[in-house]
């Protein structure tokens, strides 16, 4: 048998990650997943309305998670009951990104309305300069750890385990995907944002009040960001002010994923992007690990030997996954996997 | 002359340095049904873009007793002034039924809404059938009845109708009219824009003809139809 053959690079592969490992991940990926998709929805539902990229969004999710440690820390030591302290660093997390949506749009699109598409674009990656560094003025340069007040529990479910605060996100965000689903499918209101989405001047015709909707939307998708900052940094532990950087540009991946102005597509879009950066993070190592290939030869088997490994990406690849698969949505299918907007606008 | 419903003075609409409408002025009054002809390019849906609010003029415009050439275009619909533009303008991704509930939208009568709701089905047959479809796969016709229906669930007193038979075949074009004559018999006021000026004169009381942005004549349909110049420029003839 040659060294290429079926059998032997299957054999080659004996150390290869097991049935848990895989649950493993993809528990992982749907806990992040659902946080991008959250955040997604955000950068979707703007992008729906008034065809702005909000760079500034992932800023805004961060000062969510700012404002949620701020509280929970300050009641840490009250005595409150810990599910207490959590909520109450929501629901001040929530009000104040609100506030802050509504200003971003007030103050920095609003004015710019008619202007050539560049301008607001400027305008939102100013504003993210802007608002990170607010950050760094009111919480300071060093990361900040989320207080570990909650006991989190883990369960194992088929060799892998799952926590009480990944059950958590997953459950809450899918809370929040049917709620918006429900207010934009189903209320009077939901169908203007929609109408709107699709024809500001004729929607402005049966009453709406365009101004009002593009707030709404920027107010919505900042509520929703606000607990998606909280759940990120309760996940990680940590929070920082330029978390909102890379997690706001994977879920705006994720929307593009999906096909950005689609809702159902930011959702799909962020539990996808969790998934395949979950799973290419595992797996990466185990399959750029030069031992697990027919090639250890020389110095390579050398090292192989006894468990040894030889891995040309590791885990700390884990950012590349996400706008890897940006770049191929791209190429391959730039309206996203449920989009529409670029076949109808010819 | 009677109270008119919509009165203009002197509307000026301009394109950057390119004039559309050069100052027209006109007057429908409670009850009438009066058109507006003229060639591609004469200015008309500009016209009634300037009187919906949709695009920004000069000069005059008073519905009621009231000016509403300050106003924006959202505000029209609660005081009774639809625009049904050219093209349609239906919410392509939206359903039918929710395309019609979205021309009641200004209004907060659950149940005269479903009322309405009902006349128009009535009215409209088809898009009862069709009702929980995307309103993009209707067919032209189907969706100029639509925009129609949908106009009428904000119970307008005065309707602008904007090209009503574009692009429609000639059968449609006579079910369209003959839904705009039934609203008309129930006393909306309707302005209609049309290039097809036989079938608009041959429906409407009154007509004025537009060329390049001015209005060149003004009289009953009767006397526009044995008008030698109409029947030129207009009526191929």
């Amino acid at each position: 048998m040659s060294p290429l053959d079926a059998g032997t690079v299957s054999s080659g592969f004996e150390r290869f990650p097991t049935m848990d490992i895989l649950l493993q991940q993809i528990i992982n990926g749907l806990t992040t997943g659902s946080v991008y998709a959250v955040v997604a929805l955000g950068y979707t539902m703007v992008y729906g309305v008034i065809q702005l990229i909000n760079f500034a969004h992932g800023e805004v999710v961060m000062i969510g998670a700012m404002v949620a440690f701020s509280v929970i820390t300050s009641l840490a030591g009250s005595g409150l009951p810990p599910l207490a302290i959590v909520l109450a660093g929501v629901m001040a997390a929530v009000p104040a990104c609100m506030l802050m949506g509504y200003l971003l749009e007030r103050v920095a699109y609003r004015p710019l309305r008619h202007a050539p598409r560049l301008a607001p674009l400027i305008t939102a990656i100013g504003m993210s300069i802007i608002l990170q560094h607010l950050a760094l003025l009111v919480w300071g340069r060093n990361p900040l750890a989320f207080p570990q007040i909650i006991d989190n529990q883990v369960f194992g479910i088929g060799g892998a385990a799952i926590s009480s605060v990944q059950i958590a996100i997953i459950l809450m965000s899918l809370a929040m995907m049917a709620g918006l689903s429900w207010f934009v499918y189903r209320t009077r209101f939901g169908i203007a944002i929609r109408a709107t989405a699709e024809n500001v001047h004729i929607a402005g015709l049966m009453g709406v009040n365009a101004n009002r909707v593009i707030a709404a939307t920027f107010v919505i998708g900042a509520g929703l960001g606000a607990v998606a900052g909280v759940m990120y940094g309760s996940y990680y532990g940590i929070a920082h002010y330029t978390m909102g950087f890379s997690l706001g540009l994977k879920a705006f991946s994720a929307a593009v994923l999906g096909g950005i102005g689609n809702i159902a597509g930011a959702m799909l879009g962020g539990i996808l992007l969790g998934l395949v950066e979950a799973l290419g993070t595992g797996y990466v190592g185990e399959f750029t690990d030069l031992c697990h290939w027919p090639v250890a030869h020389g110095w390579l088997s050398e090292r192989c030997a006894d468990g040894g490994n030889f891995v040309l990406f590791g885990s700390n690849y884990q950012d590349v996954f996400a706008f890897l698969m940006l770049i191929l949505v791209l190429v391959f299918r730039p309206s996203g996997l449920l989009g529409e907007r670029v076949s109808e606008r010819a | 002359m009677a109270q008119a419903l919509l009165e203009v003075l002197n509307l000026h609409v301009h394109y950057g340095g390119i004039a559309a409408v050069k100052g027209i002025s006109l007057a429908v009054e409670q009850g009438e049904m009066v058109c507006m002809i003229g060639a591609n390019g004469a200015g008309k849906t500009s016209a009634l873009k300037a009187l919906a609010r949709m695009i920004p003029s000069r000069g005059e415009i008073r519905y009621g007793n009231q000016r509403i050439d300050a106003l924006q275009s959202h505000e029209l619909i609660a005081k009774g002034l639809a625009l049904v533009p050219e093209g349609r303008g239906v919410f392509a991704r939206l359903t039918v039924a929710e395309n019609l509930l979205m021309g009641a939208y200004h209004r907060h009568d659950a149940n005269g809404i479903a009322a309405d709701l009902e006349r128009v089905y009535d009215l409209l047959p088809r898009l009862l059938e069709r009702r929980t479809q995307v309103a993009g796969t209707l067919s032209g016709g189907e969706q100029q009845m639509l925009a129609i229906g949908r106009a009428l669930m904000g119970r307008p007193k005065l309707l602008l109708l904007d090209e009503p038979s574009m692009g429609l075949a000639p059968l449609m074009v006579q079910k369209v009219f003959e839904v705009v004559r039934r609203i008309a018999a129930e006393g909306v006021t309707i302005l209609l824009v049309e290039q097809n000026a036989r079938l608009a004169l041959e429906v409407c009381s009154r007509g004025y003809v537009m060329e390049s942005g001015s209005i060149t004549l003004a009289d009953s349909s009767a006397a526009l139809l044995a008008d030698s110049r109409v029947r030129t420029a207009y009526l191929g003839e």
